[in-house]
């Protein structure tokens, strides 16, 4: 408490934004940067939570971050990019917690095509025309 | 591979995604670009360095700062149900190479915006594009007040390949984008076609 008797409880005056996270973003992964995922996991790389999964709330193993990425990806399967803006992680922090839901079958995770490995051009006619539509 | 899913009840659908990437000098208009025809407003991701920074960022005086932030913004655009376009922004410093080098793979064209103003600003980019055999065009944002100048005497300046196309756009409007869009999905079409073989000319 400051001697001014100006402290209360929810006046965190010992740090402000410039500190930074008050945990640190890899404190969520144990300290690791990589997963057991063999191949790096691209950021348009589309994350699927398993429809049959068993409740991710109730796993005692698993962290709030992993089990809100499960509901994010329930309804709509998201891309890693999209689950790291909306849980306002970083990057690799997320692709360690993917790759942890993986190895538990909790998720699955869709490569994306390489262009050039694209079943047929009407893919890409498809993106003009959607992209005319918009 | 997945095996013994059941497929019953409805599953979600898992879209085909492709990226275009938009690169160029910093404050060029790639947020507002993504930002003019992305269903979301961008989003952005963040990934944590702590070795590249070091030689360039002056960390004297904060010796406690020991990574860096670089921040990338994205947009979507839902094709269909089935396939999803994002576009990236990349980071505008040039010593992120290495994160460019994730973002390009797998990319299936990319926009170097430009202003005519700072031209050099993004000679880097169509340097990085042109060594990587990615598709590529030049979009020129008209910014308010910047002399216009025709795209021959910007495709002098820059030394495209004559196959690059080059347009003019401004990065604000929606339709303007989706026509630069467009150029680019139709260029990456082509680029990405087999040449068809000519027979030689024996």
């Amino acid at each position: 408490m400051s001697a001014d008797g100006q402290g209360t409880q929810d006046t965190h005056h010992w740090f402000d934004d410039e500190a930074g996270p008050v945990v640190r973003p890899y404190a969520m992964t144990g300290g690791r940067t990589t997963s057991a995922v063999h191949h790096r996991l691209d950021l348009i790389a589309v994350v699927v939570a398993h429809p049959q999964g068993s409740d991710p709330g109730a796993d005692q193993t698993l962290s709030p971050e992993h089990v809100e990425i499960v509901e994010r990806c329930r309804t709509d399967p998201q891309s890693v990019a999209e689950i790291a803006a909306g849980l306002d992680l970083p990057i690799g922090v997320v692709r360690v917690l993917i790759g942890d839901l993986a190895d538990d079958g909790l998720v699955h995770v869709t490569r994306p095509v390489p262009p050039a490995e694209l079943p047929d051009a009407g893919i890409l006619r498809d993106v003009i025309n959607g992209l005319r539509a918009l | 591979m997945i095996f013994g899913r059941s497929q019953r009840g409805n599953a979600p659908v898992e879209p085909v995604t492709l990226k275009i990437l938009v690169a160029g000098g910093f404050g060029v208009g790639k947020t507002t670009l993504v930002g003019a025809v992305s269903e979301i407003r961008p989003l952005r991701t963040e990934e944590l360095l702590t070795e590249a920074g070091r030689p360039v960022d002056d960390t004297t005086g904060v010796k406690g700062k020991h990574t860096t932030t670089v921040a990338m913004d994205f947009g979507r655009i839902t094709v269909r149900e089935d396939l999803v376009l994002y576009l990236f922004g990349t980071p505008g410093q040039d010593r992120f190479w290495f994160l460019w080098d994730e973002l390009s793979t797998g990319a299936l064209g990319a926009v170097v915006l430009a202003d005519t103003r700072r031209l050099e600003d993004c000679f880097a980019a169509v340097d990085y594009f042109e060594r990587r055999s990615i598709p590529f065009l030049v979009g020129v944002n008209c910014f308010d007040g910047a002399a216009r100048h025709p795209v021959d005497a910007v495709r002098q300046a820059l030394d495209l390949d004559p196959a690059v196309p080059v347009v003019l756009c401004d990065a604000r409007q929606k339709d303007s984008v989706k026509d630069v869009l467009v150029h680019v999905v139709q260029h990456a079409a082509q680029f990405t076609a087999p040449a068809p073989r000519q027979p030689a000319a024996h």
